[in-house]
C-alpha cells in the first residue's frame, strides 16, 4: 500500500476529517474544477453512500465535505432557516466530523449550504454557496432519459423547455412554474437552480460568491463562478417575473424578502414572516419591528422554541 | 397557534431516545444478540449483505438489530459503512465452478454430472405454520443425518457441459482493445453512464431490491420481454476468495465466501454468419438468495436486448429505467424526503394558484359580460 | 489475514532517502492548497498563493508540486513533458501519487508542463466530448515568471470585467492557441498557470485579448 492509500488520519472516532476519505475528496474537488470550467454543466460524479439517506443533502454534503476545512466557518439552512430539522441535523454532523465552527450568521460564514433557498444577505467574493440538488437535469420532467438530455446540452437544444413554458402561457395566460424555473447560465447551458423560488432567481446573476451545486442521489455537481450571467427564462411578450407579496415581514417589517405564510387558528387568519430566519431576527435586532404586536411576537417566538442568534 | 416545522436539536435527541426505546421493546423479554441474528435469521443477513454490498456476517446482523429488522434501513446502515472502508485493491474473480456445493439444481436435465442435490431449501416444505417452533423450550438441536455418499468435490456447471458442443454463448471477457482484459467498471466509484456495459449493470442488478427485480423478472414471464428462460443451474456453496499483492505477485487467499449464482438458459439467438446459440442470464448474489438470483438473472437476460438485436419495448428491457430504479437506498431516500419541510416551494405554488385562480375568474367574468 | 504490511516496493531504483516528502499533512495541506486551486479557476487571473513548505523534486516549483500531490492519483493519468520526466520525479509521482504515466498526451487527464516553450500544441491534449466535457485535460503549466511578460487581458465568468495577466514563458503561438480552445467551448483544456508558489487559473471560458 503506497503513501498515496494511507492518507487518512482517524478522528476520535474513527472517521477521516469531514467524513469522506481523501481519494473521495480528490475525485470530486477534480470535478469540482471542471464544473467551475464549464459553468451550468452537470459533472458526472462517482457519489459515495452518506449517512444521510439519499434526498436528504447528501450531494450538498459531499461537496461542503470536500472543500471544508478547519479555517471554515459555515452555515446550515433549509427553507431559509437554520433550526429546521434537516439544518439542524446537518450542522450536527460537521460539527461532529469536522469539528468547524458553525454560525447563523450570513456574513460570518464562509461557507452556506442550503437547500431551497438563496440567503437573503448579499454574499461576498470570499464565501462560497454550496446548493443541495434534488434533481439536477433541468429537463428531467419533460424527458426521462438521461441520455437524450445529455444530447441537447451537447448540442444546445433546449426547444423542448421553451415549448413546455409557451405551452403554459397557452393555457394560463402565464408561466406557471414558481420554483426550480430553469436559467441560462453564461449563454450557454440550461440549468436547474434546485427548488429554490422563482423568487431568489435573480439574486443568482452575477453573484459575487463562487456557487457550488451537488446532487448526491443523481450524482452530479454543477458550479457558477463568481459574477457570471444567470437568466431566467422567458419571452419578449411574457418576460420573467418574482414573486410579491402585498403583506410585509409580520415581525421585522421587511418589505422585500420571500415570505412564509403561517396559518394562525383554523380560521383562515394567516401572517407572513421572514423565510431567513436569520436576516429576520438581525432586523428585529437592530429595532425594526412589524405590524405584529409585541405580545403575539413573544407568543410565536416561545413556540417556535426561540434560539435567536443561538447556536448549536 | 400553528408551528411550522421547527424541532430543533431537542426534538432530534429526543426523537433518537424514543427509538431506542421502540427498539428494545419489553425490557423483560431478553435482548437479542447478533449471534441470535446471524444464526437464526440467516436469509435476512444474507440479503442485507448482497443489497449492502459488503460480505460481513455479524455487521450485517448489528445493522438489523439496529435498524429494528426493517432490511431496507439494515442495508442503507451498510452501505454507508462500506463507504468508509479503505479500499485496497481488486481480488481475482470468484471460481463459482470450483464452489464446495452445498445444494445444486438444473432444470434442464433430469440428471446430470454432479447430481441434483437438494441440500437446505425451503422448495418442498408445505406451507404450514410450523407451532413446534413458537414452543418455550426451543426445538433443541435438530440434525440432519449424513448421506451415505458425500457431496462430489468437482461439479461442473451446466452451461459449460453445455459449451462442449458450442450451443451456449460464451461469456467472455471485455477486451481492452489492446490484447488485454479490460478494467471490470464499479459503480460505486463512477457514476453511471450509458448504454451501460453488462458488467457495471451486473453488478447494479447484484445490489438491487430484490422486490423491484423479481417484479421486473415476473414481468418478462408474463409476456413484457418474454425469453424463454430455463433454470440451467442453481448453485449455493463456498467459495475461496484470492488477491494477488504487488508486492509477492502471486495470489494468496483471504477467505472463503457464500454465494449463490444461477444460470438461466434462454432464447437462442443467431445471424446468418453465426449458428443459433443459447443465450445467458446471470445471477449471483452472497449467501443464499436464491430468488434474488433468479429475478437478477431473468432481468439480465432482459437488458441485453439490444445487444441481441431486439426490439426494446418492455419496462424490464428498458435499461434507464431498470438500473435507475433498480437502488432502494437511493428509492427510499428521495420517497422519504417528501417529508422534509417544502413549505417554500409549497408558498411558491400557493401564490401561484391564487394568481391562476384570479386571472380564470376575471377571464370568466369578462367573458360573462 | 496473511497480507504484507510493508509499503511499497522500492521506487524504480531510487533510494527512499533521496524522495522528497509529500504534504506534511496529506488531509489539512491538501484541503488548503485546492481551495487555492478552486479560488485561482473561480477567479480567473487573480494570483493565488498555495501554502508554503512543498518540495518536490527539481524542476517542479513549490506550486506545482502542491497542485500535483493534490489532484493526482491512480484514476489520473500524467503526460509528463520532457525535461520534468526524470527518474527521481517518476518515484516521486509513484510514491506520493499513484498516477500512472502516459507517452501520449491526448491520453492524459492532467498535463505537467515545465518547459513551455516547447510544450505540445493545446489541440494535443484531451479536448472533452460533446457530452462530456468534462472529460478533457488539465494542464499545470510552470512558467519562469508571472509579471514579467506581455499584457493579456481576460474577460468571462470568474470576472467581474476584466483582468489582466503577464504571463512569461509562453510560446508564440499560445495565445493564438487559447483563442481557438476558447472558440470550441464547451470542450477545451483548462490550465493551471504555476510560478513559485503562485498559481493562476484559466478555465476554457475565458477569452484572452493578447
Amino acid at each position: 500500500m503506497s503513501a498515496a492509500q494511507q492518507q487518512e488520519v482517524p478522528g476520535e472516532d474513527g472517521y477521516n476529517f469531514a467524513y469522506l476519505d481523501e481519494q473521495t475528496k480528490r475525485m470530486i474537488r477534480r470535478c469540482l474544477l471542471k464544473a467551475v470550467a464549464v459553468p451550468g454543466y452537470q459533472v458526472p460524479f462517482g457519489g459515495r453512500e452518506m449517512p444521510l439517506p439519499y434526498g436528504w443533502g447528501t450531494g450538498g454534503m459531499q461537496v461542503t465535505a470536500s472543500i471544508i476545512g478547519k479555517d471554515d466557518t459555515l452555515k446550515v439552512i433549509d427553507q431559509g432557516a437554520d433550526d429546521t430539522t434537516n439544518a439542524v441535523n446537518i450542522r450536527r454532523f460537521f460539527a461532529r466530523v469536522a469539528e468547524v465552527p458553525t454560525t447563523e450568521a450570513t456574513e460570518a460564514a464562509t461557507i452556506v449550504q442550503t437547500r431551497h433557498r438563496v440567503p437573503e444577505d448579499p454574499m461576498a467574493e470570499d464565501q462560497i454557496l454550496v446548493y443541495q440538488v434534488p434533481q439536477p437535469e433541468p429537463l428531467r420532467y419533460l424527458e426521462p432519459r438521461e441520455t437524450e438530455c445529455r444530447k441537447m446540452h451537447a448540442y444546445k437544444e433546449y426547444g423542448l423547455m421553451q415549448v413546455a413554458l409557451y405551452e403554459d402561457i397557452a393555457r394560463f395566460g402565464e408561466i406557471a412554474t414558481s420554483y426550480s424555473y430553469p436559467v441560462m447560465v453564461n449563454g450557454r447551458y440550461l440549468m436547474s437552480p434546485t427548488p429554490i423560488p422563482k423568487f431568489d432567481n435573480p439574486k443568482m446573476d452575477g453573484f459575487p460568491a463562487l456557487q457550488l451545486f451537488g446532487a448526491g442521489r443523481e450524482k452530479r455537481i454543477y458550479a457558477i463562478p463568481p459574477y457570471t450571467t444567470v437568466k431566467s427564462l422567458d419571452f419578449d411578450d411574457h418576460p420573467f417575473e418574482i414573486q410579491q407579496w402585498e403583506e410585509d415581514c409580520a415581525l421585522c417589517g421587511a418589505e422585500d424578502t420571500f415570505l412564509d405564510e403561517v396559518i394562525l387558528d383554523d380560521q383562515g387568519g394567516k401572517m407572513y414572516v421572514c423565510s431567513d430566519s436569520h436576516y429576520c431576527a438581525r432586523r428585529r435586532a437592530e429595532g425594526y419591528e412589524g405590524t405584529l404586536s409585541e405580545a403575539a411576537a413573544k407568543a410565536y417566538a416561545a413556540a417556535v422554541g426561540a434560539g435567536e442568534g443561538g447556536e448549536d | 397557534m400553528y408551528v411550522a416545522v421547527k424541532g430543533g436539536e431537542q426534538a432530534i435527541l429526543n426523537s433518537h431516545k424514543l427509538i431506542a426505546e421502540e427498539r428494545r421493546g419489553d425490557t423483560a423479554v431478553p435482548e437479542l444478540t447478533l449471534a441470535q441474528i446471524k444464526e437464526q435469521m440467516q436469509l435476512a443477513v444474507d440479503r442485507v449483505m448482497t443489497e449492502g454490498s459488503l460480505y460481513d456476517r455479524d455487521l450485517a446482523a448489528l445493522a438489523i438489530k439496529q435498524a429494528q429488522g426493517d432490511l431496507m434501513e439494515a442495508i442503507f446502515l451498510l452501505r454507508a459503512y462500506r463507504t468508509t472502508l479503505t479500499r485496497f485493491g481488486e481480488s481475482e474473480p470468484i471460481d463459482t465452478a470450483e464452489m464446495a456445493v452445498r445444494r445444486r439444481i438444473s432444470a434442464a436435465y433430469k440428471d446430470l454430472p454432479g447430481g441434483q442435490v437438494l441440500g437446505p431449501s425451503y422448495d418442498y416444505t408445505h406451507r404450514l405454520l410450523d407451532f413446534a417452533l413458537a414452543a418455550e423450550e426451543g426445538v433443541g438441536a435438530p440434525e440432519a443425518e449424513a448421506a451415505e455418499a458425500g457431496v462430489e468435490e468437482h461439479i461442473p456447471r451446466v452451461t459449460d457441459i453445455l459449451n462442449h458442443e458450442g450451443l451456449i454463448e460464451e461469456e467472455l471477457a471485455f477486451d481492452d482493445g489492446e490484447g488485454g482484459e479490460a478494467p471490470v467498471a464499479d459503480l460505486t466509484r463512477e457514476p453511471m453512464s450509458f448504454p451501460a456495459g453488462r458488467d457495471l449493470r451486473l453488478q447494479n442488478l447484484a445490489r438491487g431490491d430484490e422486490g423491484f427485480l423479481l417484479a421486473l423478472g415476473y414481468s418478462t414471464q408474463r409476456g413484457y420481454g418474454r425469453n424463454h428462460p430455463f433454470a440451467g443451474e442453481i448453485r449455493l456453496g463456498e467459495v475461496a476468495v484470492e488477491f494477488v499483492p504487488e508486492e509477492l505477485g502471486f495470489a494468496i487467499e483471504l477467505g472463503e465466501i457464500t454465494v449463490t449464482e444461477c444460470q438461466m438458459i434462454n432464447q437462442f439467438a443467431g445471424s446468418a454468419e453465426r449458428p443459433p446459440q443459447f443465450t445467458r442470464g446471470y445471477g449471483l448474489s452472497f449467501g443464499h438468495c436464491e430468488r434474488k438470483t433468479m429475478a437478477m438473472a431473468l432481468v439480465d437476460r432482459a437488458l441485453r436486448a439490444r445487444e441481441l438485436d431486439e426490439t426494446v419495448e418492455y419496462p424490464a428491457q428498458d435499461e434507464e429505467f431498470v438500473l435507475y430504479h433498480s437502488d432502494n437506498v437511493e428509492a427510499s431516500g428521495f420517497v422519504q424526503h417528501l417529508k422534509l419541510p417544502h413549505y417554500v416551494d409549497f408558498q411558491s405554488e400557493l401564490q401561484l394558484i391564487r394568481s391562476l385562480r384570479k386571472r380564470h375568474d376575471e377571464d370568466h367574468r369578462e367573458a360573462a359580460e | 489475514m496473511a497480507l504484507a504490511s510493508s509499503l511499497t516496493a522500492p521506487a524504480g531504483g531510487i533510494d527512499a532517502a533521496d524522495l522528497k516528502p509529500g504534504l506534511a499533512d496529506p488531509v489539512h495541506d491538501a484541503q488548503h492548497i485546492f481551495r487555492g486551486l478552486l479560488t485561482a479557476l473561480a477567479h480567473p487571473g487573480r494570483a493565488v498563493t498555495l501554502p508554503g513548505g512543498i518540495e518536490g523534486p527539481l524542476p517542479l516549483d513549490p506550486a506545482t508540486a502542491a497542485a500535483a500531490l493534490t489532484l493526482l492519483d491512480y484514476d489520473t493519468p500524467l503526460w509528463v513533458d520532457w525535461i520534468a520526466d526524470t527518474p527521481p520525479l517518476r518515484a516521486y509521482l509513484k510514491f506520493h501519487c499513484g498516477c500512472p504515466i502516459v507517452a501520449r498526451s491526448q491520453d492524459a487527464a492532467f498535463g505537467l508542463v515545465s518547459d513551455p516553450e516547447n510544450m505540445p500544441r493545446l489541440a494535443l491534449f484531451a479536448q472533452g466530448l460533446d457530452q462530456y466535457p468534462d472529460r478533457s485535460a488539465t494542464l499545470l503549466v510552470q512558467l519562469p515568471d508571472l509579471e514579467d511578460g506581455h499584457a493579456v487581458t481576460l474577460t468571462g465568468p470568474g470576472i467581474r470585467e476584466s483582468a489582466e495577466i503577464r504571463p512569461a514563458g509562453l510560446p508564440d503561438w499560445f495565445w493564438n492557441d487559447w483563442r481557438l480552445n476558447a472558440a470550441q467551448f464547451p470542450l477545451g483544456v483548462d490550465i493551471f498557470f504555476t510560478c513559485g508558489r503562485t498559481v493562476i487559473g484559466l478555465p476554457r471560458s475565458i477569452q484572452a485579448e493578447a
